[in-house]
């Protein structure tokens, strides 16, 4: 199970999160103008790397905040733990 | 090595086919020697006469997702595109023993997709009509009827996930993955196919529009066409072509238990308590969980997964109580954003593309090597997967499985 890092809380449990997958999708500021490939790139196409990975958790069964982290998808390391609205730090 | 020494059993594996190092030039790549890229060469070479063709593997033959997966072969899919191409894979599986002259230990014992809520028996009376009208074989049973399928599953009424009816496949069932990979491997083999091993792919060259050909771990190769095949890995190698595709990347896991006398008379799934159980023929129960909610590419996943899989294993089964876990194990599987495939061409020229069958894949093995065989063949799709294109995305025709597909297959 992974040891999740809360910003808040600390490292807990996985079974106490949620996850949320990609972290800073904006949804589009004009959806209007967006063409047919745009729009389903929007809505179906997200980053699926080997290796550090920036997305979206839930302390849903603790504090109940989200933040991003970003997360090695190989070794499941979690590399760094920021707060929503944050841009995704440097990893060195 | 071509032949066995003598006094070495004739069988193994490694005599079944040539080890041999990668020319410098193909007619076509196919990359991952899982299930899907040995069903693709062989019908390549046994359909289309194409044999100037190599598989190339990053690790071993079948050592991916076609080596760690629980082996449930069915058809009763919801669409009708789903249940033509599953459907023509399960007749190619009711021949296939004799087409490959190997005993894959295909057995058609049946499989039972329990429903335990007023909406599962809705959808699963549903997905019955819709199968039939198909020329599926699929019934419809009622508690009683699936204790006589299979006496040892609980339909008492006051478990927590009673059992109030199941879909029943009789032409579902299951065969051996490794027998399966070998025997598409020796047919291709011995057709002239190269099976490159411990070659990893690692750029994929495109020259205005189209595909030129491969770097990997064992030198460049040049390539007329080159077809994906890489399952759980699929994001990373349509990347090295500049493509994203629909696709998340996850674990999934199964276990397991210690051998044990035959109790288990077909394949039990259920989506609602998450997993899916028949007995393999040597003897132990074959289980297997949801996935991971992470994307991973590691082949592992979290042990709740497995804890919560075994609880609803026990639940279902109370006889299985006593029975010991032997092994845990995980494959990364490709998920797609409605639970079905992408078979097709790719906006890159010769450049064709096999994946999203995420935790479904093995029971299409020969069905989807043979159409996908064809589309590289005639550079255009078969009917049987014209709808799994990668621009149902775009224009919105998606192929939604989530109903049959569910927790697994
Ligand atoms: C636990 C589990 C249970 C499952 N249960 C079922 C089931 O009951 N029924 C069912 O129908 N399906 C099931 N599946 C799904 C099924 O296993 C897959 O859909 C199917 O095996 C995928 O096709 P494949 O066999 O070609 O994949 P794989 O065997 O994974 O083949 C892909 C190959 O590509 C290779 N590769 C990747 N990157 C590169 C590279 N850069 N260069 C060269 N080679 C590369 C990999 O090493 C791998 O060998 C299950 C999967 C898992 C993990
Ligand atoms: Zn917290």
């Amino acid at each position: 199970m992974l040891s999740v890092p809360c910003p808040w809380c600390g490292p807990r449990d996985e079974t106490e999160f949620s996850y949320g997958g990609q972290a800073h999708v904006a949804h589009p500021a004009e959806p209007d103008a967006l063409s047919d490939h745009e729009w389903s790139d929007y809505l179906f196409v997200r980053d699926n790397p080997r290796g550090p990975f920036a997305e979206r958790w839930c302390h849903s069964a603790g504090c109940r905040r989200w933040f991003n982290a970003v997360r090695d998808t190989v070794t499941h390391s979690f590399l760094a733990v920021y707060r929503i609205g944050d841009p995704v730090p440097e990893i060195s | 090595m071509t032949a066995a020494p003598d006094g070495a059993p004739q069988e193994h594996p490694s005599w079944l086919w040539r080890n041999p190092d990668p020319k410098p030039s193909y007619d076509v790549v196919i990359i991952g020697a899982g299930g899907h890229g040995l069903a693709t060469a062989y019908y390549l070479a046994a359909e289309h006469g194409i044999t100037n063709v190599a598989v190339v593997e990053r690790g071993w033959l079948a050592g991916g997702n076609m080596a760690r997966n629980t082996t449930i072969i069915r058809s009763n899919y919801l669409w009708d595109a789903s249940a033509g191409i599953y459907e023509h894979s399960l007749k190619l599986w009711e021949g296939l023993a004799e087409a490959l002259d190997y005993d894959i230990l295909f057995s058609q014992r049946g499989v039972l997709n329990l429903a335990h809520t007023l909406q599962d028996v809705r959808e699963g009376i549903r997905r019955v009509n819709a199968n039939r009208l198909n020329g599926i074989d699929a019934e419809w049973l009622d508690p009683q009827q699936v204790a006589d399928v299979c006496p040892i599953v609980d339909i008492s009424p006051d478990t927590r996930y009673p059992v109030l009816g199941a879909t029943y496949q009789p032409r579902g069932g299951i065969a051996k993955h490794d027998h399966v990979a070998w025997a598409f491997a020796r047919a291709a083999d011995a057709m002239g196919v190269d099976l490159v091993q411990n070659c990893e792919v690692t750029g994929i060259d495109v020259d205005r529009g189209r595909v030129a050909g491969l770097r990997t771990s064992r030198g460049p190769i040049t390539a007329g066409k080159v077809a994906l095949c890489a399952a759980g890995h699929s994001s990373v190698l349509a990347g090295m072509a500049g493509l994203r595709l629909p696709i998340q990347s996850h674990p999934l896991q199964a276990l397991v238990s210690e051998l044990l006398e035959p109790v288990h008379p077909c394949v039990v799934m259920s989506n609602a308590v998450h997993v899916y159980v028949s007995q393999a023929h040597k003897g132990e129960l074959v289980m297997g969980a949801g996935v991971d909610a992470y994307i991973s590419y590691a082949q592992r996943g979290s042990v709740h997964t497995i804890e919560r899989q075994m609880s609803a294993a026990l639940e279902l089964f109370p006889i299985f109580a006593r029975a010991h876990v032997l092994r845990t194990w995980a494959g990364i599987v490709d998920v797609s954003p409605d639970a079905s495939p992408i078979l097709g061409l790719t906006p890159v020229e010769h450049l064709y593309i096999n994946c999203g069958w995420g935790t479904g894949g093995f029971k299409a093995t020969p069905g989807a090597g043979s159409v996908y065989a064809h589309t590289i063949a005639s550079d255009a799709p078969h009917p049987l997967n014209a709808p799994f294109s990668l621009e149902r995305f775009t224009t919105g025709a998606l192929v939604d499985e989530h109903g049959a597909a569910a927790v697994a297959h």
